[in-house]
């Protein structure tokens, strides 16, 4: 059985209190728990589902609204590269290439070891730093071109390798 | 020109809440926590404040409409997801003068008397929700942001809600729906949020540039506010400039300022290139040719040349863009993003997407890109959101303004296109779309 560490517990019962509805936490409550236990298994939807005594179909339905919560579709490093409009016109076609070279996988695919998924998304937002990417949930990296996006990549995996 | 909103902007002291206090910083919420809550309604509302989220509706109109005395609580909420393609704006008022948007949203629930906040951020802006957290904080050691806000018995708690990674989430409707732990489905209108919103409580939505303008309109009042912009649309926008400019940026500017002038104020056109067309408001929004840039920017001008101000996002594309090609990246886009809630918009949106790139490889027929405007034409105004309306309005105007180079497109091309979800085929078009 998992359950949340004592500190995420005490989160938890904070997020809890910002709202008059108990399941109405089941956004940051999913947050939470992906923070902690990374994958949102099955064990731990029920787990989020008997916290909040909400239904498991309705923490299953909820989680496959939106794209960001990982259920396991995601590597443990999400590259995410900006494939709409204002990335596209400065480039964003030949960054995605670049990446896609560096990792050796397409964008929606991910590394065969588990490590490295690649996603081209919508506009995140950036579009002044464009073309930009995002690596998990760290701070955009902007204006890049090929070969700095490789280099962030290249970054990266030292990083992951110790 | 003098600013409202972005005077911090870029400065790494406007954090500190110390800082933001000796440059006047929080003297207008002093100032309006004397003041009857129905005055500061009434001083909004002179201001001709219209909402900067999209569709520029009058906001102290608005707040007028949230019923007092229903014995319920009144919420209001700040959208701050910003997910419209070209929109980047609201990131720096997060990011640089969070305690800007503290200031007005206090003042707001003030007046709407309302004693709970939330701010609902993209899923996307952890950074970003880092530097509002920050300056809540402090706002909150300070006695702005709490029990009997600076003796004055107004209590009010801020909460950050993030979200997930959904665009329609920024819909305000949706929005609720997302904060109450659901799946981000809009809502039918009527009852409108104002009555029935946040756990069916009176609710208010306003994006955060609206809010940031709420300290100077209180503090200098509306007369100093209409100095800026038109009568209708009194006031400056903060305009995120991108695509084929030299200094792509977020330029804070009179409403009304020229399209053109804009550009140049952004550098001029990157490379020295020619202008062939502008997105003046986000995704959304009808394109405008080269030939229709000579425009103020404010909503009503924007409005009477069929398109809008929307969120503000001005995307300029110069001679080398292939339309075709920016097209079907909206039409991807739209087709990903639809709730799937209302048959004309999710059939309608996966159709077009599908027929644009069947254009865009060469595949498409002159007869397919007019039956593209049988399927807007049954996606407008028949749905729960202006989502599918929103859909329609680049297809359209694309189509319409650029025909000949699809009608080329239909005849000639033979790029191939890749299935799933990488983009087109970097072989034909090396650096831009
Ligand atoms: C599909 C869709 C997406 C929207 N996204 C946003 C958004 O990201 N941010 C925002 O402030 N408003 C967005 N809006 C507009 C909101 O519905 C709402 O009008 C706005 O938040 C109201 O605030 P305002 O009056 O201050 O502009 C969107 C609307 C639609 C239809
Ligand atoms: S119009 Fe589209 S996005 Fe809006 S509710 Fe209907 S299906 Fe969802
Ligand atoms: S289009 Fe890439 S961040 Fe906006």
């Amino acid at each position: 059985m998992i359950t949340f560490s004592e500190q995420s517990e005490k989160q938890f019962q904070d997020i809890v209190s910002r709202y008059p509805r108990k399941d109405a936490a089941l956004l940051p409550v999913l947050w939470l728990a992906q923070h902690e236990f990374s994958v949102l298994t099955p064990e731990v939807r029920a787990y989020v589902a008997q916290k909040l005594d909400v239904s498991l179909a309705r923490v299953e339905s909820v989680i496959s609204f939106y794209t960001m919560y990982n259920t396991g579709q995601y590597g443990t490093c999400h590259v995410q590269v900006c494939r709409n409009i204002s990335c596209q016109l400065r480039g964003g076609q030949e960054v995605l290439s670049a990446i896609e070279q560096e990792l050796g996988i397409k964008a929606g695919q991910t590394t065969e070891d588990g490590r490295y998924t690649l996603s081209a998304v919508e506009c995140m937002g950036a579009c002044g730093g464009a073309p930009a990417m995002q690596i998990n949930l760290d701070p955009y990296i902007e204006n890049l071109t090929p070969e700095k996006a490789q280099e962030e990549i290249r970054k990266v995996k030292r990083e992951h390798n110790h | 020109m003098s600013t409202i909103i972005s005077h911090h902007f870029g400065n790494p002291q406007a954090i500190d809440i110390g800082w933001y206090q000796s440059q006047g910083g929080y003297k207008a919420l002093e100032g309006a926590l004397k003041k009857d809550p129905s005055h500061l309604i009434e001083t909004v509302k002179a201001s001709g404040l219209r909402g900067r989220g999209g569709a520029g509706f009058p906001t102290g109109l608005k707040w007028s409409f949230v019923p007092q005395n229903t014995g319920k609580p009144i919420y209001m909420c700040v959208n701050a997801d910003e997910g419209e393609p070209g929109t980047f704006k609201d990131r720096e008022i997060l990011t640089w003068d969070p305690h800007l948007l503290i200031e007005g949203m206090i003042i707001s629930c003030f007046a709407l008397r309302s004693n709970v906040s939330y701010i609902y951020i993209r899923g996307e802006y952890r950074y970003e929700a880092s530097r509002f957290e920050q300056a809540l904080k402090q706002a909150k050691e300070k006695g702005f942001v709490g029990k009997n806000i600076l003796g004055s018995g107004f209590d009010l708690d801020i909460h950050v809600h993030m979200g997930a990674g959904a665009y329609i989430c920024g819909e305000e409707t949706s929005l609720l729906n997302s904060l109450e732990g659901k799946r981000g489905y809009p809502r039918l209108k009527p009852p409108f949020p104002a009555v029935e919103g946040l756990f069916q409580c009176p609710t208010i939505v306003n994006n955060v540039e609206t809010l940031a303008n709420i300290p100077f309109i209180v503090s200098q009042g509306p007369e100093a506010f209409r100095k800026f912009g038109t009568e209708k649309a009194p006031g400056t926008r903060l305009f995120a400039i991108s695509g084929h400019v030299s200094k792509p940026g977020v330029y804070e500017r009179n409403i009304d300022i020229n399209l053109l002038s804009l550009i140049e104020e952004a550098g001029g056109m990157l490379g020295g290139k020619k202008l062939k067309a502008v997105i003046p408001g986000g995704a959304s929004s009808a394109v405008l040719k080269a030939d229709e840039c000579n425009i103020a920017m404010d909503f009503d001008s924007l409005a009477a040349a069929g398109s809008m101000g929307g969120s503000g996002a001005v995307i300029v594309m110069d001679e080398t863009t292939c339309m075709v090609r920016a097209l079907r990246i909206l039409t991807d886009f739209f087709a990903h993003e639809s709730c799937g809630q209302c048959t004309p918009c999710r059939e309608g949106s996966a159709w077009i997407a599908k027929v644009i790139r069947r254009v865009e490889a060469g595949q498409g027929t002159s007869a397919e890109l007019d039956m593209l405007f049988d399927i807007t034409d049954n996606m407008k105004g028949k749905t729960v959101c202006v989502f599918s309306d929103a859909t329609a309005a680049p297809v359209e105007s694309f189509i319409t303004k650029f025909r000949s180079e699809f009608e080329a497109k239909v005849k000639t091309s033979s790029v191939a296109v890749e299935g799933g979800r990488v983009l087109g085929s970097q072989k034909i078009l090396p650096t831009v779309v």
